[in-house]
C-alpha cells in the first residue's frame, strides 16, 4: 500500500450527492474538535489526534511517506 | 459614480379599494404577495401561470438598487424557463461554468460546475439583479391576471384563522384587503415577520466585506477567480466576477475592525482596484458598498395563512450565491401546492411540506454557506492553519484540492427526506432517487428539438419509458388516460428511442440516450414527475394503482 491522496472520505450508510459534500463533513468536524480551545490546547490535541490516526493506519512506510509530504511544506 | 444601468420607475395607480364610490371591502382575493423582489415576482408570475389571479404589492416602485445579486444558477433558470424569463437572462448575463482559486501567487484549485454535456442552461450565469426584476417585471406586467401594485406599502397583518387582513399604504390613504393566503416576500428585514412576532434565529459573522462594481474592458476569461491571501491584498481573500455591460463585481474581505463608512470612499477604493489590476487597467466605480453578513432561517415557514418565502425566510453568506437561488426555488415548491390547496384538491397539510421541504434546504444551504464563510474566513489561529495547510496540499494532492472550500455554489437540494415521496422499492442506478430535481436532457417531440426540463412541470407527469413507443399496449394507454382525466391530472409523457405512441400520449424521444443513462429508464420504467420537477415515486412497470397511491401521497391525499 502506498499513500493514498485521492479524496477518499465517506460516513459508513451515507448517500452523498455532491462531491464536495464528504470532505467538507470532515472538515466541518476538525474545525469543530478545536472550538474554545487555547493555541496550547489545540497542538496537544492536534499530536494526539496524529498519534491515534498514526496507530489506526499502522503501515510505517505509508506513515512515513506521509510525514515526508507533510514536512515539504514547513 | 458611472452609470451603465437607467432604473427604471414603475407607476404608482390607484389601488381600486381606494376608488370613488367603491365599498371599503372588495371581497376577498385568494392570494396576495407582499414583495416584488425576485422571490415575489418568481412566486406572482407562478400563480399567475397557474391560473391563480394574484395581487402582488411593493412598497418601492423600481428594480434592486445597487450591488447586489450576481449569480444565477443553473436550477433557478430552469425555474426561470418555465417561468418565461430564462431566454432574456441567458441572453443578457455571462455564462460560465468554470471557477479558479488562487492561493497567494498559485492557482491551486479549479471546479467545473456543469461537467456533463447535454443540459440545456449553463452552471451558472451572472446578471445585475436589477436585469433580473427588470425582466420578472415585464413578465409580471404581461400576464392578466396579476394585479401589480407599486407603492402600496403593507402596515399591518392579522391572521383571522379563516383569512388574513392586510392594511396597505397609499399616497391616496390607506385601505384593507382580506386574502385567503397571504405569500411573504418582503425581504431580509421582513417588517410582515415583525408585525407578527416571529423569530428568525442564527448568527452573523463579525466580518466585512467591500463590494465594488467597476467598469472596465478586460479580456479576462469569463470565470469565476478568487483568492486566498493574494499579494495585493494580504491575509484577506479577494472575489472577482464578470457581469453584463463590462461591469466587473470585486468583493475585498475586510476583516471586522474596519470603518464602513471610510472604506467605501473612492479615495480608499481605488488603491486597492488598482494594486489588484495594476495602475495601467482603465477602470470606473459603479458601485461601493460595505456589507456583513447573515447565517439564519425562521423556525418554521408557514405561520396558519402566512407563507414566508425567499429572505425574509433565510438568509445566507453570499459565497454560495444561494440567496435568490434558493428563494426562487422556495416559490418553486409552494405554488404548486398552494394551487392544489385553493382548488380544493388537497389539504392544507401539504403547505407544511412547503415548510419542512424549504426548511431542510435552507439548512442544507446555510451548511454549505456557513462551512465556506468558515474556511474563508477562519475564527482561530489553529482554523487558519489547517486551512493554509489545505491550500499548501492542494496544488499537488487532489485529495486537499477537493478540500478547498471558496464557496460551495447553489444547487438544488435532494428531497429525500420528504414525507411527500414514495420510497423505492426496486432497484435503480444514479441519482434520480425520490425527490431528486429532475436532471435535463435533449430530446425530440412534437414541438421539434427541445429539453425535458422545457416540457417537464407545471403538472404532475408520468415518465414512461418504452424503445419504440408504439409498442405502449392498449391497456396501459387506457389507464394513462385515465391518469389524465383524474380530479388531479397526470400527462403521460413516452421517453422513446423510436416510434409515436398511441392517440392521446405525448412521445419525446431520447434523442442521445441521455434520459435512459441518468434515469436508469429500462423498457417499462415509469417516473411520477411532481408539478417543480421533482422526481416523486419510481417503479420497474406500470401499476395504475401504485401510481394513484403515490399521487396521492404526493399530494396529502393518502
Ligand atoms: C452583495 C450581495 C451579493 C449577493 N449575491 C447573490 C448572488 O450572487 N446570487 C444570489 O442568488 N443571491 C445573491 N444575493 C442575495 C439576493 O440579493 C437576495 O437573496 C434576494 O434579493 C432576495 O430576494 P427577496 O425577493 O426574498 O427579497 P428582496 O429582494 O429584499 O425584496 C423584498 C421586496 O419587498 C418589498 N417590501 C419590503 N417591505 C414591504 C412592505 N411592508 N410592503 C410592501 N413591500 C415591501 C421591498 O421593497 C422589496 O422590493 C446577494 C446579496 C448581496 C447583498
Amino acid at each position: 500500500m502506498s499513500l493514498n491522496t485521492d479524496p477518499n472520505f465517506f460516513t459508513p450508510g451515507k448517500r452523498y450527492f455532491r462531491a464536495f459534500s464528504p470532505g467538507d463533513d470532515f472538515y466541518e468536524a476538525l474545525i469543530d474538535m478545536h472550538r474554545e480551545l487555547t493555541d496550547e490546547q489545540s497542538a496537544m490535541v492536534n499530536a494526539r489526534l496524529i498519534l491515534l490516526l498514526a496507530n489506526h493506519i499502522g503501515d510505517i512506510a505509508v506513515l512515513r511517506e506521509a510525514m515526508k509530504i507533510a514536512r515539504e511544506g514547513a | 459614480m458611472l452609470s451603465t444601468y437607467q432604473y427604471p420607475k414603475f407607476e404608482y395607480r390607484r389601488p381600486p379599494e381606494l376608488a370613488e364610490g367603491r365599498a371599503a371591502s372588495e371581497g376577498r382575493y385568494p392570494v396576495v404577495v407582499v414583495g416584488a423582489g425576485p422571490v415575489g415576482l418568481a412566486a406572482a408570475i407562478d400563480l399567475a401561470i397557474h391560473g391563480v389571479p394574484v395581487v402582488l404589492l411593493d412598497n418601492d416602485d423600481t428594480v434592486s438598487i445597487g450591488s447586489r445579486g450576481v449569480c444565477y444558477a443553473k436550477r433557478a433558470l430552469e425555474i426561470m424557463d418555465r417561468l418565461g424569463c430564462a431566454e432574456e437572462m441567458v441572453r443578457k448575463g455571462v455564462s460560465w461554468n468554470v471557477g479558479r482559486t488562487f492561493f497567494r501567487e498559485q492557482e491551486v484549485f479549479n471546479f467545473n460546475l456543469c461537467p456533463e454535456p447535454d443540459h440545456h442552461r449553463p452552471g451558472m450565469i451572472n446578471l445585475q439583479q436589477y436585469y433580473l426584476e427588470e425582466y420578472l417585471v415585464r413578465r409580471a406586467q404581461s400576464l392578466p391576471n396579476i394585479d401589480l401594485r407599486w407603492k402600496n406599502n403593507v402596515i399591518a397583518v392579522t391572521d383571522h384563522g379563516e383569512c388574513v387582513a392586510l392594511r396597505v399604504e397609499t399616497a391616496d390613504g390607506a385601505y384593507s384587503i382580506d386574502t385567503e393566503w397571504l405569500v411573504v416576500a418582503d425581504g431580509a428585514r421582513s417588517p410582515i415577520r415583525h408585525m407578527m412576532g416571529l423569530d428568525i434565529e442564527g448568527k452573523i459573522f463579525m466580518d466585512r466585506f467591500l463590494i465594488a462594481d467597476v467598469v472596465m474592458k478586460a479580456d479576462y476569461p469569463t470565470e469565476r477567480w478568487f483568492w486566498f491571501d493574494p499579494p495585493f491584498h494580504p491575509n484577506q481573500s479577494v472575489l472577482l466576477h464578470r457581469q453584463a455591460d463590462n461591469v466587473w463585481r470585486i468583493d475585498f474581505q475586510l476583516g471586522w475592525n474596519v470603518d464602513p463608512e471610510e472604506e467605501k470612499k473612492p479615495e480608499n477604493v481605488i488603491p486597492r482596484i488598482k494594486a489588484m489590476l495594476g495602475d495601467d487597467r482603465e477602470f470606473e466605480l459603479e458601485w461601493v458598498s460595505v456589507y456583513t453578513f447573515q447565517c439564519r432561517r425562521m423556525h418554521e415557514f408557514r405561520h396558519g395563512r402566512l407563507l414566508f418565502t425567499g429572505d425574509a425566510a433565510h438568509q445566507v453568506s453570499p459565497f454560495g450565491a444561494r440567496g435568490a437561488n434558493s428563494g426562487i426555488q422556495d416559490t418553486d415548491n409552494l405554488v404548486w401546492k398552494l394551487k392544489l390547496v385553493l382548488d380544493g384538491k388537497a389539504p392544507a397539510a401539504l403547505l407544511d411540506t412547503y415548510s419542512e421541504e424549504r426548511v431542510a434546504a435552507a439548512d442544507e444551504n446555510l451548511m454549505n454557506s456557513t462551512r465556506s464563510t468558515d474556511f474563508i474566513t477562519p475564527k482561530s489561529a489553529t482554523s487558519r492553519t489547517f486551512r493554509n495547510a489545505v491550500l499548501g496540499l492542494a496544488k499537488d494532492y487532489p485529495f486537499a484540492r477537493a478540500l478547498v472550500n471558496s464557496g460551495r455554489l447553489s444547487v438544488p437540494s435532494f428531497l429525500v427526506e420528504s414525507r411527500l415521496n414514495t420510497p423505492d422499492s426496486e432497484v435503480f442506478a444514479g441519482h434520480m432517487v425520490p425527490g431528486a430535481p429532475m436532471d435535463d436532457a435533449p430530446i425530440e417531440s412534437a414541438g421539434g428539438e427541445q429539453w425535458l426540463l422545457q416540457v417537464a412541470g407545471n403538472r404532475f407527469q408520468l415518465l414512461y419509458g418504452m424503445p419504440d413507443a408504439g409498442d405502449v399496449d392498449a391497456a396501459t394507454a387506457t389507464a394513462c388516460a385515465e391518469l389524465a382525466a383524474g380530479a388531479i391530472p397526470v400527462e403521460t409523457l413516452v421517453v422513446a428511442e423510436r416510434g409515436q405512441a398511441p392517440a392521446g400520449l405525448r412521445t419525446l424521444v431520447d434523442v442521445k440516450g441521455r434520459i435512459r443513462e441518468r434515469y436508469d429508464l429500462k423498457p417499462g420504467t415509469c417516473y411520477l414527475i411532481r408539478p417543480d420537477q421533482h422526481v416523486a415515486a419510481r417503479w420497474r412497470s406500470f401499476d395504475l394503482a401504485k401510481l394513484r397511491a403515490a399521487l396521492a401521497r404526493a399530494t396529502c391525499n393518502a
